[in-house]
């Protein structure tokens, strides 16, 4: 898997429990380095290893774990930069996530040869609709339940979201949007403010 | 005559009324001299402002008659219609040629009709546009413009939104690439300072010196730690050797030649010793040379009058040929109750000096009274 999606496990795990139950994981792990780099990629099966070190190390079922990964990535100050490019997707909650269709494309746009899960939206009636996430193993709709939770606090979208595992790597995730101005949400602007 | 008389209503009789209106509209919107139509009124409300949300429609004097949806955005507090174009904007034609219009006011913009044009809000903060005119052939025209490379800027500093801009527009993607160009080059500069701080780091620790392919001083300590580590009983000599005349060869034929000349050196160095024994270059021309399991004065006496003999042949370089001496001092392991690397560095040194000061190119061993 990219370096990405490696160091974003690592940002999380090292930043939510500290360096020490990251150095604990790797040497469980045991893949002959300490840390992933961002620019490289990196075989599946070190992923998995990873995942299921965290796992063991914090004593948590990995759906949670996953879903924890997809908040972090989206709420955590360190990951301002992804949050921002999440938020071209749309004015609103709901347009974000009818544009979630393009998300694979987006994001090779920004990095080539960064490969995620085929997603499909599809809204079913006013408020209502369904993502369908498939990939290789069974996993990615946990990382993306988490992300849409923090979304949609980033709108200040109010959302009931529930995770519908369907056959391996395919997951459904249903999606409620009960009201997209719920709360003030976090600022957005498309222009980036330097300094 | 004119281009616009020769395509009558039969023309577009088959489009619905609404495209025919849209046809007739763009038809006078060529540029200048061409058509003669009066087209503006066709133009349904809107369509344009939905288009181009960024475009002026100018009346024959240069006056602004109607402001697209985002530029009004730009230009906040102020109302644009009937004011005058040139007071708001200043501009000039794209290329080397004609940077300066010859000619004034709407006559001027009107000749750089379908051109493409640089334009410059004259407030605060200066946003730059690009643009094109089309006339409309009654002596006005339609200006339609957009950011251009200054769309990072532009957007910051008007707090344009997604909204300002036309759904077909490409500004949303290329402010997310703007964003996702440089995370990626913070990433690969973050990479870069760690492999960095990595070579470093890396050649602190290597014990190898790249010059010469020699051990460096930081092997050489290693080596001398070992050997007087408590316990250890082997007995061994350490020769420091000092090239004479190198200074010559490097201020005489530079510092390429200096290097070639260390290089062969180091070669000599090794040729004239065992396998075992050390050889390092601790220095810009100094080398020790630790032999492990040699203590006879003899056979070291030997070693050395051998290598500094090898030394002083003449070394080619270039056409030219380098010639250098040495000067060695040696310290034995036995001579000390308990040998100590340190101390015996010093003392090679200070028989070294002793060579040195008797007139190069010789060897010395180190004795209680030299200290």
């Amino acid at each position: 898997m990219h370096g990405l999606i490696n160091r974003a496990i690592q940002g999380f795990v090292r930043d939510t429990y500290g360096p020490p139950v990251w150095a604990q994981v790797m040497r469980q792990a045991d893949l002959g380095f300490a840390e992933f780099e961002a620019m490289l990629d990196y075989d599946d099966a070190a992923t998995y290893r990873v995942l299921a070190e965290v796992a063991q190390a914090l004593d948590r079922p990995l759906p949670g774990i996953l879903e924890d990964i997809g908040t972090y990535l989206v709420s955590d100050p360190r990951m301002e930069r992804l949050r921002r490019l999440l938020r071209f997707g749309g004015d609103t909650f709901e347009e974000f996530l009818l544009t979630l269709d393009d998300l694979p494309e987006w994001a090779r746009l920004a990095v080539p040869d960064l490969t995620l899960p085929e997603l499909e939206i599809r809204a079913l009636a006013p408020g209502t609709l369904r993502l369908s996430c498939v990939a290789e193993r069974t996993g990615w709709g946990h990382v993306i339940v988490g992300m849409l939770r923090a979304l949609a606090d980033d709108y200040g979208a109010l959302v009931f979201l529930e995770h519908v595992p369907a056959e391996e790597g395919r997951e459904i995730i249903e999606i409620a949007v009960l009201e997209s101005e719920f709360a003030a949400g976090r600022d957005f602007e498309l222009g980036l403010r330097s300094g | 005559m004119q281009a616009g008389a020769g395509q009558g209503p039969g023309g577009d009789a088959g489009l619905p009324a609404a495209d025919r209106q849209i046809a007739r509209a763009l038809e006078g919107l060529v540029p200048a001299g061409q058509a003669a139509r009066a087209p503006e009124g066709l133009v349904p409300a809107g369509w344009l402002d939905l288009f181009c949300p960024m475009h002026l429609r100018l009346d024959p004097d240069g006056r602004i008659s109607h402001a697209g949806p985002a530029f009004r955005k730009l230009c906040p507090g102020r109302s644009l219609v009937g004011c005058d174009l040139f007071d708001l904007l200043d501009w000039r034609r794209r290329g080397p040629a004609g940077a300066l219009p010859d000619e004034e006011g709407m006559t001027a913009l009107l000749a750089a009709a379908g051109e493409p044009l640089k334009l410059r809000l004259r407030a605060p903060p200066g946003t730059g546009f690009k643009g094109v005119l089309a006339a409309d052939g009654q002596g006005g025209g339609l200006l339609n413009l957009s950011f251009g490379i200054s769309v990072v800027e532009a957007v910051r500093d008007h707090a344009l939104t997604s909204r300002d801009l036309a759904p077909t527009d490409l500004t949303i993607e290329m402010l997310y690439l703007v964003e996702a160009k440089t995370a990626a080059m913070e990433a690969s500069r973050d990479l870069n300072l760690r492999l960095q701080g990595a070579k470093i780091a890396a050649e602190e620790q290597a014990f190898t010196d790249t010059l010469t392919g020699l051990k460096n001083r930081r092997a050489m300590d290693h080596v001398l730690e070992r050997l007087t580590a408590a316990g250890v009983a082997a007995p061994f000599a350490l020769m420091h050797l000092d090239l004479d005349y190198f200074k010559q060869v490097n201020d005489r034929l530079g510092h390429a030649a200096g290097d070639h000349v260390l290089q062969q050196v180091a070669r000599i160095l090794v040729e004239e010793t065992r396998s075992g024994d050390v050889v390092a270059r601790v220095g810009g021309d100094e080398f020790v040379i630790v032999f492990g399991n040699l203590t006879g004065r003899e056979r070291l006496e030997q070693a050395a009058s051998r290598i500094i003999a090898r030394l002083e042949q003449p070394i080619p370089y270039g056409g030219k040929s380098c010639r250098v001496s040495a000067s060695a001092g040696s310290a034995l392991s036995g001579c000390y109750a308990r040998p100590d690397g340190v101390q015996m560095l010093i003392d090679a040194d200070t028989a070294l000096y002793v060579s040195k000061r008797r007139g190069r190119g010789q060897h010395t061993f180190f004795h209680e009274e030299l200290r």
